[in-house]
């Protein structure tokens, strides 16, 4: 694998039900890539939360992911309504998530810090009323 | 813990993947928050949970889960069980609550996922 791998999808902000979809084909690349069971979670994972995201607090956006030779990087980013403050955001339980969304089995503020634990290095770059941009990168044990 | 005794246990009817049913788990986890399911699993092989809708079954193959329990007779939507079927994952449904299927289940040997400050 000395060339870098790119997948890119578009993430439908409109459909909760197809939320996630790019998650679950980015999991089947991987396993197709023979990557391990453990680098392959944490990736899906993180990505998981961060297309949910997405979906319910930015009305969509991007995702893209890139297989290098030691480091997975994906980068999601939307045109919603960003974060005011983003430490706040990363604390565990913080969520402005409405009881719609919790209903669905969202919405405890779990997402954010739940996407830090699983990934080697992430960072938000956000402006309120411009978007958000979320990077994060799993790096492939040798 | 077989898929099969589980069935057995719960009074569970299978919804799809029965071929699955000799799989062994050895720890289940119960929650209606997937956040949390996301958040706090570990190597729980199963969900039980009262929430239908497909980012259940998404979450659990995020979580590499082999099989979700829907309690209080919750029945999947045919949407849920192709994509559950793409994976292999079991679905059955139990007329029992949450509370009662995992002690069920508990008792009989299928244990949790102790946290470090439990
Ligand atoms: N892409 C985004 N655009 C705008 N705001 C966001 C975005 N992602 C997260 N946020 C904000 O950060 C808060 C925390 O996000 P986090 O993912 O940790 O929790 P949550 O999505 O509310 O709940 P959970 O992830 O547990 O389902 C959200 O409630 C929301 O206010
Ligand atoms: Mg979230």
């Amino acid at each position: 694998m000395s060339e870098a791998l790119t997948f890119h999808f578009d993430v439908d902000g409109e459909n909760f039900t197809s939320a996630g979809q790019a998650s679950v084909q980015v999991k089947k690349n991987l396993r197709q890539l023979g990557l391990t069971p453990e680098i392959i979670r944490r990736v899906s994972i993180a990505m998981y939360e961060g297309e949910i995201n997405m979906v319910i607090h930015a009305g969509g956006g991007m995702a893209d992911v890139t297989v290098n030779e030691d480091t997975i990087e994906i980068v999601l980013t939307d045109h919603g309504p960003g974060i005011k403050d983003i430490d706040q955001a990363m604390q565990e339980g913080f969520s402005t998530a409405p009881d719609s969304i919790r209903q669905l089995g969202f919405g405890a503020g779990m997402g954010l810090p739940n996407m830090k634990r699983y990934t080697d290095h992430m960072h938000i770059a956000s402006t309120v009323g411009v978007g958000t941009t979320i990077t994060m990168q799993v790096n492939i044990p040798k | 813990m077989k898929i099969s005794t589980m069935k057995e246990l719960l009074d569970a009817e299978v919804l799809c993947c029965e071929e699955n049913l000799g799989r062994h788990v050895y720890s289940a986890c119960g929650s209606d928050m997937m956040s949390d399911v996301l958040a706090y699993v570990k190597d729980q092989a199963v969900l039980l949970t009262g929430l239908v809708n497909s980012q259940v079954i998404r979450t659990a193959e995020m979580m590499d889960m082999i099989c979700i329990v829907f309690v209080r007779s919750k029945l999947p939507t045919p949407e849920m069980i192709e994509l559950a079927k793409e994976n292999g994952m079991v679905l059955m449904t139990t007329k029992k609550r949450m509370y009662n299927a995992c002690g069920i289940l508990y008792q009989n040997g299928l244990v949790g996922n102790r946290l470090k400050n439990e």
